[in-house]
């Protein structure tokens, strides 16, 4: 059952609105930042590798 | 040297573990997901409304379970420092790596969390309570870890100082954990008691499950992504991560 | 007369060894008393020179300045040692590494914390601190201080190897030194308030015995991942 009559009475929360939901928001935040780190730094990490290796391959062929 | 069972080894290797986990990922990722919005929708709209502290009393619902693992995590953290010592396994170093910045933003939205629950509650945003003071050593227990690691040049050295940090830190947990208790009961202000564990109606007590599982699946997730993204890091040089940056997955 | 144990002589060789170099340098044993003094002094001009409220936050005040004054001399340590090349040598030394660094700890506590300790009545008068509270004082601090040097160690040898580390081993070692710190304190202001302080010193007394089981050891593995990464 939902406990709130309408969306504003939701939002509101009785009053301590602000609090939830700025909880909720900072949580969900973190929560993305935490998500986003990992895959960021890996596809950074794959994207200096795939140049470091052409290039590798370049300056080999420039050398033979 | 104790023995393993096979799984164990194979699992130890980087490699094998990076392709295994790569499986594991959407699973943990869609379980995570469904819980969590499951567990936030309930627990919002639809758990019932606390009888004295009104609805601020649904922050409860990512409070206890960011706390659960913000401790969780440290011993996670520990355990694999302690197995990257003992028996020298370059991948548990990885996980406490990714095990430690992982803790410490959960232990603040525990902090944060906890912070604007105590205002309409109890009125105020901090009390030096002995839960929070605990939870506010814990985060600076993770930070210490993290600045260790990051001072080192050296990825090995980083990675045995941080797990000896780690280490210590999780010897003297209890002991920060009963001298706050002890200090607390001695200087115990004229506040409303903390401790007490509110009695949960069976039907506010559901979602709070379902957010835990949720966290949990979360940070298993997230751990691996941290330590995969560490094994590309650390194993750059080797030709399958260099086959892997080609075919670019 | 009975034959000294190999690891006895090479702890009393580094006992003497590091007294003798500290009196040496007797201006950098004296620099953390100063500062002790020092912030002594900024505690009325900065909160209020009245007695009756100075004589209430005069124990807390007391323990977190001598806190923070082991931490001010923590730093140096193994820092000299390790510049100069004497600890990979006792690392390569047939004793094993703990009984040295345990050596150095109880070093460290002569030249830090037992000059505190003494140091610490006249802090008491600056603070007016009752005179009930004087002897848990120095008892506390006395066993307190040993406890700290002690933790403080692990972080020490942690950052030893860390250019400018100084402030790192602060955030490192500063949670650790909570419990210490709690019943410290909270002895000196029983013995104000006139209770039993038995139990708190007894609690300080298990504390550095913990350490003293775990520090050694901590800061001995501590210091080879320091020196070969």
């Amino acid at each position: 059952m939902f406990q709130f009559e309408s969306l504003a009475a939701f939002i509101a929360m009785g009053g301590h609105g602000p609090y939830v939901w700025i909880s909720y928001a900072v949580t969900l935040l973190t929560l993305i930042w935490l998500v986003i780190a990992p895959i960021r730094g890996r596809r950074r990490l794959l994207k200096n590798l795939s140049h470091q290796s052409r290039s590798a391959v370049t300056s080999g062929e420039e050398r033979s | 040297m104790a023995r393993f069972p096979e799984w164990f080894h194979r699992l130890g290797a980087p490699k094998t573990f990076y392709s295994m986990t790569g499986k594991w990922l959407p699973w943990l990722a869609g379980a995570a997901a469904i819980l969590l919005c499951v567990g936030t929708v309930w627990g919002l709209g639809f758990a019932p409304q606390d009888a004295k502290q009104g609805n601020s009393f649904r922050i409860i619902y990512i409070h206890v379970p960011a706390a659960f693992l913000a401790l969780a995590g440290y011993y996670v953290m520990a355990v694999a420092g302690a197995v990257g010592l003992i028996w020298k396994m370059k991948l548990a170093h990885m996980v406490l790596k990714a095990a430690a910045p992982l803790g410490a933003a959960l232990t603040f939205v525990a902090l944060f969390t906890g912070a604007l629950w105590g205002k309409p509650t109890w009125g105020t945003y901090w009390v030096w309570d002995a839960r929070i003071t605990s939870m506010l050593v814990l985060f600076f227990l993770y930070l210490g870890v993290i600045a260790l690691h990051y001072a080192y040049s050296s990825t090995e050295a980083a990675s045995k100082a941080s797990a000896v940090l780690a280490l210590v830190g999780t010897a003297n947990i209890p002991i920060i954990y009963k001298s706050v208790d002890w200090w607390y009961t001695l200087h115990q202000p004229a506040t409303i008691k903390l401790t007490q564990a509110p009695s949960m109606h069976p039907d506010m007590f559901k979602p709070l499950l379902v957010m835990i599982a949720g966290f949990y699946c979360f940070y298993a997730l997230v751990l691996l992504m941290g330590t995969r993204t560490e094994i590309l890091h650390r194993e750059r040089r080797t030709r399958w991560v260099a086959d892997l940056a080609k075919t670019g997955y | 007369m009975a034959a000294v144990s190999p690891e006895r002589s090479a702890f009393s060789a580094i006992v003497i060894r590091d007294l003798t170099l500290a009196f040496r340098h007797r201006g950098e044993i004296a620099n953390p008393l100063i500062f002790f003094v020092m912030v002594a002094t900024l505690i009325p001009l900065g909160v209020t020179p009245e007695a009756r409220q100075l004589a209430e936050i005069a124990p807390g005040i007391i323990w977190v300045m001598a806190l923070l004054a082991t931490l001010l001399s923590t730093e140096t340590l193994f820092l000299s040692d390790f510049r100069d090349g004497s600890l990979e040598q006792m690392a390569l030394s047939s004793e094993s590494l703990w009984v040295l660094v345990l050596a150095k700890i109880l070093v460290h506590w002569l030249i830090s914390g037992l000059p505190l300790t003494l140091l610490s009545p006249l802090l008491g008068v600056m603070l007016s601190l009752p005179a009930e509270g004087f002897l848990t004082m120095v008892a506390s601090l006395a066993l307190g201080t040993a406890a700290l040097s002690l933790i403080g160690a692990i972080g020490a040898a942690l950052t030893v190897a860390i250019p400018r580390g100084g402030l790192l081993l602060s955030l490192i070692v500063m949670p650790l030194y909570m419990p210490v710190l709690i019943f410290g304190a909270s002895a000196v202001q029983q013995a104000v308030d006139g209770m039993a302080v038995g139990g708190a010193l007894a609690v300080l007394g298990a504390l550095l015995a913990f350490s003293l089981l775990i520090s050694p050891f901590a800061a001995a593995g501590a210091l080879r991942v320091s020196l070969h990464g």
